[in-house]
This record gives structure tokens, C-alpha cells and sequence, in this order.
């Protein structure tokens, strides 16, 4: 399967602040009630942007200056909790192409990195920087570039780090990973044929 | 294929040791050979190195349910692929399925489709689905080791963050994704980074009233919700050797609260004696073979591992959250911490929890009242779960204006229950007495909380909107805490509502 090499993505940013902002903020369970994913980006953080009544809270998805941003910022251990692959898909049908944390929890990260959205990690000095930036300037571009492994915005680099395995498949078009698997099947038959329990049931 | 060392008198025959070689050599020997189980089920299951370094490893169980698979599906279909061995992937239904409404179609329109979709997918796959008239549906993480399905040193993956559960059994476990749903479906395979293993031993006997539940709340706790980025958890010490095999998945199931993908105990007699007779256990003749290997996957006595903590039983009391993620918790005799009692890094999270959760930093948790108490969910809806609290809510009354619901994880434990007379204790007492499912744990079905109430609950996540309400409130807590909050109509210490000591 051919697919884009993802080597530079550039945008505007938004920054949504908060440590441990679980895959349920992301995108509540109620709106999993779908046997597709179209149509999830318009519940991306639902609950955060909306009260009870469909009115808009104060939130920076809600705020007018942000409107067409596509990197988005925030803290550590972004994405915990449910392994709901809904939520990087609520996100990119939001508009999202890559999401600047301080860190990411793994299901999250590796169900990211299959729809070829990266993540990248920065510390948490360059996040505060980046998000004061886009706070101040909105229009302001951003730019992941994965093979330098640096976020550049304004006349300032920061570091961005994915770990090897990710940045291998983004940037060689690989990271959807099926291709790859589907070549092994002469070798996952004879893995199976040694595991007493496969064949069993 | 290589000999397998059994024990140190082969090792030192393999080495070649006279008793003159030194002790420090061997111990380093010995730790270069011996191995985690993580390490041993890893290597079984290894098909081949990707070219970006992650392994394809081989899933020998692939479990799956309503939410996460019908898309799953859908991408094999537009690729043309076909389920490889379907004989290796079973279906159940549980997190949409209404627990007071067992006839279809169901009223929820959404719902009804989905369930529809899962059985059509599994009978065009031929896929084993444990559908509702099967007297065998129940959540995927119950029904697993319930069927005797769940085996020490197999790989098991479902699209759902709680499989690490079945990690109680020896066996790697994890939650993945749909893409990934789509990927054990056309290969039975995924591609995966090993983890690095942490063992946690746990040391001593539980005080009466303190359960497995509050061992793992007391973990997340003391390591935080993000401690477990990038490890297995290997669960071990006195106390998880004592532990029931229930117990022992109680607390894998929460390892992923703690930011652990995969959590495990290694398998020994209790594991054994659990899955014996179960209807996909190995039959006699099979036994003693199976239970040979499956002792041959237990990490080896001076395996390395990347990080040991050591925890005393004796320190551990009923604990309950305060706040909106499982790290946010306390002992129900301590006070909703302070910001100064807080790391920096903490605070601004524990801001936003106490305004969510209408709590004061310096105040009792004990006494903060209850609207909703939910019994259930893949963490505690087990028969010891509900065994244990009918035994002390016997005679006792739910307490009124509060809501108090069990939902059995499973047919099978609300058909046990049944017969047990657990049941007619639950009724007795003003619970609603409901059918198997996830229910309130993550309110995708009707049971949801109602605008800002708070629910006493034996789930696992206490995240913001979890229970189906934006500002519903979540208290986690053991299931014989819920009851004793049921009764009270305020949380409360168990152990002196039932004078345990």
C-alpha cells in the first residue's frame, strides 16, 4: 500500500492545555455509538466545548482565531485511558495532522501513528513557548519537520522527539502497517503451527 | 531449538561450573539466561523483525466486541481481505447492550445497528460469537477467562484498553486499537514494541476490609497515571501468591490506569486449578502437558528487570478517589490533599478536580453524599465481587433516595449468582438486580449518571463524563465500599458499617 511519506507537516496551532487529557475528553463514549468513523470530528472534546444545552463553552476549539489550526498542543501523557482508536480519528476528521505533547500514553501514540498522524513529544518549556506563540499570534506557522526531528516557528527551533519505530514508519510512508504484516503470513503459518493452543479450539 | 535450563544443577552443567567458579560470575550468568515470562511468550510469538524495528508479533487469541470492531470489518472488506483464522478471534457484545432491556430490536436505534452489525460480521467470518441467547455474553474481559479461553503464555489483544485483565493468567495482554482490530482480523498479527518490565511486589497479608481493588488504586496512586509509560507490569510478592485468581485480575485490569499497556501474574497452581473443567480448557488428556508449559512461561528466579518496588500490605487501607483520573486517590480516613501536599506538576490537574468533583482541598473524603451506587463493571463485577458484599449487606436496606444498581459481568455470574441467592440478597436490600454488560462503568447504554450526581462505583476510571453525564461525578472504590455507600447514602468506611477489623 502506497502512502504518503510524511516527512514535514506545517500549520497553525491551538493549544489545549491540561495534564492527562484522557481519550473520554477526546471524544465521550456516547458518540461511539457508530459502526464507521465518519462524522466523529464534530464530538472531537464535545464535552469540553459544549454545556449541557449544545452552547458553546469558552475553549480554545471554540475560539474564531483558531479556526482552521491543525497542530495541536498540550501536555503529558496525552491521550490516556480508553484504547479507542475513535479519538486520533475524531481528531483528524477535526482537522487535525499532528499533535506537540509533553508526552503521550501508548495506545493512543501507536493508534496515531497507524492514521499517520504524528506525535511528537517536546518539553515542557517548548510547549509553554509554543503555546504563548500561537496565543499571541494565531496565523502563526508551525512546522514539524520528522527527519530533522525540530518544530520550527517564528525564528525559533525546538526539539521534537518520536520514538525510532514511529518515525521510521512516518517517514517512509509506512506507517500504516498492514502491507508489511500481510508479507509475513508465510511466517506467522509456521509461528502458529509451533503453539500447541492455536490450533486447539 | 535451544534446551531449556530447568533448574540451577542443569545450569551449572550447561555452564560447564566446577564449585570453585565464582559466585558473582554465576549470578551474572544466571541473570543474562534467566528470563521474564514476558520475555519467553514474546519469543514464542515473534514472527519476524519489521523494517522499522517493531516486532510482527503473532496473537494467539484476538477477542472482540461491538464498539471497536464493526469498522474493523469495514477496512478489511474495502481491501478485500478475509479473517485468517477465525477460529482464533471469539465475540462477545457488552458495552452498548441495555441492562434492563434484554428484547431486540433494541429501543436505541444506534445501538440496535451495531449488534446487528456484530453478528453479521461474525457469521460471514465465521467468528465464535458469544451473542445474547447464548447464556454466555457478558463483558469480553469476564467472558475470556470465564470459558477458559484466557491461557497462561498465549498473546491476547481486543480493542479495548482492559485486556491487560487477563494478564492474571500469565498471559501478555493489551489493548490496541481498530486499525489494529483490522490487523489481527487479516493476519493475526500486529506490530508491536516490547515493553520493558517493572516488577511490583506487594508483601504481606491485606487487612480485612482492604481487597485487591485498593492494592491497585494504592499502585496508581504511588506511581501516577503516566508511571507506567513503556512497561509491563509484573505483579508478584506473598500477597498476589494468596491473591484468587479474580483478585489477581482486579488488578491487571487497571495496570492501563497506571499508563501500563500490559500487566501480569505469573501463572502458577491457583491459575491452574481456576481453568481446569472450563469449556475451552485443555481436556484431560491434554491437562498435565498444558500445565507443564504453561510453568514453563513463570519469569525465571533472577530474571532482570528494568525496575523492582516493593510495597507492604500492611500500608494499605480502603482507598477512594477524590478526583478525575485513578491517580487522584486517598485512604477514606485521609483529607482531599492541599496544593501544597501536591508536586508542582499536580496542581493545576487537582484544581480542575476539585472544582469538577465540588470537592475542597483540606476536607474529608468520608461523608461526601452519594446519589448513585454502581456494583459491576471488568474490574469488580465478578461472582467473588458479588459473593463478598451479599455476605455483609444481608438484612441491610440501600438507603433511600439513592440509586444502587449490580450489573454481573457476565450471564454466567448472574446465573451463579441466581442460584446462590446472592440475587434475592441484592433485591432485598434495594439494589436493581441487572443483566450482564459494562453498563454505568462507561455509560454508552442507558444506565447513565443524571447532570452533576456522584456515584459510589467499583469501576475503573473516574475521568470526566466517564459515567455518561459531562458533570457527572465518579468516586472509584472497592465493591464492598459501594455497598456500604449504598447504605449510608455517603461514603464510607466499610470496615465500621460491618465491623470488620
Amino acid at each position: 500500500m502506497a502512502l504518503e511519506k510524511l516527512i514535514k507537516v506545517a500549520g497553525r496551532g491551538v493549544y489545549v492545555a491540561g495534564e492527562d487529557i484522557d481519550t473520554d475528553r477526546i471524544i465521550p463514549a456516547r458518540f461511539m455509538k457508530c459502526v464507521t468513523f465518519d462524522g466523529l470530528g464534530e464530538y472531537a472534546f464535545y464535552d469540553e466545548r459544549r454545556n449541557a444545552d449544545g452552547s458553546e463553552k469558552a475553549h480554545p476549539l471554540n475560539d474564531p482565531r483558531f479556526l482552521g489550526a491543525s497542530i495541536l498542543l498540550s501536555g503529558s501523557n496525552f491521550g490516556c485511558g480508553s484504547s479507542r482508536e475513535h479519538a486520533p480519528q475524531a481528531l483528524y476528521r477535526s482537522g487535525f495532522r499532528a499533535v506537540l505533547a509533553e508526552s503521550f500514553a501508548e495506545i493512543f501514540f501507536g493508534n496515531s501513528t497507524t492514521l499517520g498522524i504524528p506525535c511528537a513529544v517536546l518539553s515542557k518549556a517548548d510547549i509553554a513557548a509554543l503555546a504563548d506563540l500561537v496565543n499571541r499570534d494565531p496565523a502563526q506557522l508551525i512546522t514539524l519537520d520528522l527527519l530533522e526531528g525540530k518544530v520550527s516557528a517564528a525564528d525559533m527551533d525546538f526539539q521534537a522527539s518520536l520514538p525510532s519505530h514511529a518515525h521510521e514508519a512516518l517517514v517512509s510512508g509506512k506507517w500504516d502497517a498492514i502491507a508489511d504484516l500481510l508479507e509475513g503470513i508465510p511466517d506467522i503459518k509456521k509461528v502458529a503451527a509451533t503453539l500447541p493452543y492455536f490450533e486447539a479450539a | 531449538m535451544a534446551h531449556e535450563i530447568a533448574n540451577d544443577k542443569e545450569l551449572a552443567l550447561f555452564a560447564g561450573w566446577n564449585d570453585d567458579c565464582q559466585p558473582a560470575i554465576r549470578r551474572n550468568f544466571i541473570t543474562i539466561m534467566s528470563k521474564t515470562l514476558l520475555d519467553k511468550v514474546w519469543e514464542k510469538h515473534s514472527v519476524r523483525l519489521l523494517p522499522n524495528g517493531a516486532t510482527q508479533l503473532l496473537i494467539g487469541t484476538h477477542l472482540i466486541h461491538e464498539v471497536t470492531s464493526p469498522q474493523a470489518f469495514g477496512m478489511l472488506r474495502d481491501l478485500g481481505l478475509k479473517v485468517l483464522y477465525p477460529q482464533r478471534t471469539f465475540a462477545t457484545v457488552d458495552h452498548i447492550v441495555p441492562t434492563d432491556e434484554r428484547e431486540e430490536p433494541f429501543s436505541d436505534q444506534l445501538a440496535d445497528d451495531m449488534i446487528k452489525a456484530l453478528r453479521k460480521n461474525c457469521a460471514e467470518s465465521g467468528v465464535t460469537f458469544f451473542d445474547l441467547p447464548s447464556g454466555k455474553q457478558g463483558i469480553v474481559h469476564i467472558v475470556g477467562p470465564e470459558q477458559g479461553i484466557t491461557q497462561p503464555g498465549t498473546t491476547i489483544a481486543c480493542g479495548d484498553s482492559h485486556t491487560s485483565t487477563h494478564g492474571a493468567f500469565g498471559a501478555i495482554a493489551f489493548g490496541i486499537g481498530t486499525s489494529q482490530v483490522r490487523d489481527v482480523l487479516a493476519t493475526q498479527t500486529m506490530a508491536i514494541h516490547k515493553p520493558k518490565v517493572r516488577r511490583i511486589n506487594v508483601e504481606g497479608k491485606l487487612s480485612p476490609g482492604v481487597y485487591a481493588k485498593d492494592v491497585i488504586l494504592h499502585i496508581i496512586r504511588k506511581l501516577g497515571v503516566n508511571g507506567g509509560l513503556g512497561y509491563a507490569y509484573e505483579y508478584g510478592g506473598s500477597t498476589f501468591d494468596a491473591f484468587t485468581q479474580e483478585e489477581r485480575m482486579t488488578v491487571c485490569n487497571m495496570s492501563i490506569e497506571g499508563g501500563a499497556r500490559v500487566g501480569y501474574v505469573n501463572p502458577d497452581e491457583t491459575t491452574f486449578a481456576y481453568l481446569k473443567g472450563r469449556p475451552y480448557a485443555p481436556k484431560t488428556a491434554d491437562w498435565d502437558a498444558a500445565v507443564a508449559r504453561w510453568k514453563s512461561f513463570a519469569s525465571d528466579p533472577g530474571a532482570h528487570y528494568d525496575d523492582v518496588i516493593t510495597y507492604q500490605a500492611a500500608d494499605i487501607s480502603p482507598t477512594v478517589t477524590w478526583g478525575i483520573n485513578p491517580g487522584q486517590a486517598i485512604f477514606i480516613d485521609e483529607k482531599v490533599p492541599t496544593a501544597g501536599e501536591l508536586p508542582e506538576k499536580d496542581r493545576a490537574t487537582a484544581e480542575e478536580a476539585l472544582v469538577h468533583m465540588h470537592l475542597k482541598a483540606g476536607q474529608p473524603i468520608k461523608g461526601t453524599k452519594v446519589d448513585v451506587a454502581f456494583l459491576g463493571s471488568c474490574t469488580n463485577g465478578r461472582l467473588s465481587d458479588l459473593a463478598e458484599v451479599a455476605h455483609y449487606l444481608k438484612g441491610k436496606k440501600v438507603k433511600a433516595g439513592v440509586k444502587a444498581i449490580v450489573v454481573p459481568g457476565s450471564q454466567g455470574v448472574s446465573l451463579i449468582a441466581e442460584q446462590m441467592g446472592l440475587a434475592e440478597i441484592f433485591r432485598d436490600a434495594g439494589f436493581e438486580w441487572r443483566g450482564a454488560g459494562c453498563s454505568m462503568c462507561l455509560g454508552m447504554n442507558p444506565d447513565q449518571l443524571v447532570g452533576d450526581q456522584l456515584c459510589a462505583s467499583s469501576s475503573n476510571r473516574n475521568f470526566k463524563g466517564r459515567q455518561g453525564s459531562p458533570t457527572g461525578r465518579t468516586v472509584l472504590m472497592s465493591p464492598l465500599m459501594v455497598a456500604a455507600a449504598a447504605i449510608t447514602g455517603e461514603i464510607s468506611d466499610a470496615r465500621e458499617l460491618f465491623g470488620l477489623s
